[in-house]
């Protein structure tokens, strides 16, 4: 169940590569509009750049996130999946681990690459990458909770942005820290670690309240 | 057993309109005894001097603000588990005290900041973590402004209520757990407290004043939740909505 439904949303995102490229893009423009408008002292880019492309990730996953259960929402789908008998946490985490494939891991990708217009080094370009790879999975489990609290209603992506950027925040600092701890050649190691616990407790306890909140919004 | 009559925000009604004096009167006196004692009983500071004084709001306002957040996630998740609308309600009313509170503590934990430790703002880890229970306020009262359904709006606050409660043991342990600009804690439950007798008095006197305050508030807004969601029911038409 879980292999088809992911299989599912990543041949249905496919078939609009243009949603999956736009995240990207997004994530790329905003990240270098930062040394445009701050200009190209590579001291105070280096200091900003933890922190700059970390937020740009969050921005452009919360923009992201809207597509996460809508799209089966307004045809039906998701209803009919709520009504089989494997349990709904199955659902969601096979959403969520699509949308992550899908929106997420390019930008993981192509951070190294924007991290370049910041001066970062060789080893710390690693350690935003791993920072990312870790972190995403938070991003987009926790973000599943904002997008199935907010299914149909009026107030579109600023809701989602109020409900889940708050929820973010630990993800950020931990991010963004192990980030900083490498350009200022402390080890990034507990940063890591901690993101990796946030991800893994997220694994666990994002989908069951996800699939309580479909539960909710279903009815 | 007969309490659980007033489960039903009909009955409850009258009860919590003749609740509110019983708590606003001795708020008030409280307010005024705790203020005096605060600002004219309590010995200046040595190292502060008399900066500190505004610790006798700061202080019951950030407790009030984590308090009232554990309430609402609550009462928010009886609603949800037991279908009781009134508890629903209870949170909702208590959602914007609580908002508030948390407002008061960051904003008179800045002035407080800018005399003692130089600057208004500082990212360690108990402000930037209320800073968050503030955005969890506003999130919830948000959420449940979005969604028109009443029930769907309930249930989807419990939800988010219930996720960001996480967030209040992390600001109350956060100063033991990092190393913030942020002193630990003074009053324990067990053992002395390392104040002096008059501030830890007046601290104490404040917080039973905000407490008092946040029923009597929480309370009318209550009536008023009640009053908005019940209004076409026959038992309300004498009360002229």
């Amino acid at each position: 169940m879980l292999r088809w439904l992911v299989w599912r949303d990543l041949m249905l995102a496919w078939r609009r590569r243009a949603d999956m490229l736009s995240t990207v893009f997004f994530f790329v423009i905003v990240v270098s509009l930062f040394p445009l408008g701050i200009g190209p002292e590579t001291q105070l880019l280096r200091k900003i750049a933890p922190g700059v492309v970390w937020v740009a990730a969050l921005l452009a996953s919360m923009l992201s996130l809207g597509k996460l259960f809508s799209n089966d929402y307004q045809d039906g789908t998701l209803e009919q999946l709520l009504l089989t008998p494997q349990p709904v946490y199955l659902v969601v985490l096979g959403k969520t681990l699509a949308h992550w494939i899908v929106s997420e891991v390019p930008l993981v990708l192509i951070a190294p690459l924007v991290g370049v217009q910041f001066d970062l080094s060789r080893e710390t370009l690693w350690i935003l990458f791993a920072s990312l790879l870790l972190g995403t999975p938070v991003l987009s489990l926790i973000g599943s909770i904002g997008a199935a609290l907010t299914l149909g209603l009026r107030g579109g992506g600023v809701l989602i942005s109020i409900l889940v950027l708050p929820l973010y925040i630990p993800a950020l600092i931990f991010g963004a820290g192990a980030v900083e701890a490498s350009i200022m050649g402390t080890s990034p190691a507990p940063h890591l670690y901690l993101l990796g616990a946030s991800a893994i407790v997220s694994l666990l306890f994002s989908p069951w309240a996800a699939s309580a909140a479909l539960r909710i919004s279903l009815e | 057993m007969k309490v659980y009559k007033y489960a039903s925000p009909a009955t409850f009604y009258p009860l919590a309109g003749k609740m509110i004096p019983w708590f606003a009167i001795p708020s008030a006196v409280l307010f005024a005894v705790g203020l005096y004692v605060g600002f004219f009983v309590a010995p200046t500071d040595f190292q502060q001097g008399d900066a500190y004084r505004i610790m006798f709001i700061h202080v019951p306002a950030a407790w009030m603000g984590m308090l009232l957040y554990v309430l609402m996630a609550i009462y928010a998740g009886i609603g949800w588990a037991f279908n009781a609308r009134l508890s629903s309600m209870m949170a909702s009313a208590i959602a914007t005290t609580g908002a508030m509170f948390t407002m008061l503590s960051l904003v008179t934990g800045a002035l407080w900041g800018k005399p003692t430790w130089g600057t208004y703002w500082v990212w360690d880890a108990r402000m930037t973590s209320t800073l968050i229970l503030l955005f969890l306020y506003i999130g919830f009262i948000s959420l449940q402004a979005a969604i028109d359904d009443t029930r769907r709006a309930d249930r989807a606050g419990a939800v988010l209520a219930l996720v960001g409660v996480i967030n209040v043991p992390i600001i109350y342990f956060s100063v033991q757990w990092w190393n913030t600009l942020h002193q630990g804690a003074t009053i324990r439950l067990i053992g002395k407290p390392s104040i002096a007798a008059p501030m830890l008095a007046a601290m104490l006197i404040m917080l039973a004043a905000c407490w008092f305050y946040s029923v009597a508030v929480v309370l009318i807004r209550l009536r008023c939740i009640i009053l908005e969601r019940e209004q076409n029911a026959s038992r309300f038409a004498e009360v002229g909505v």
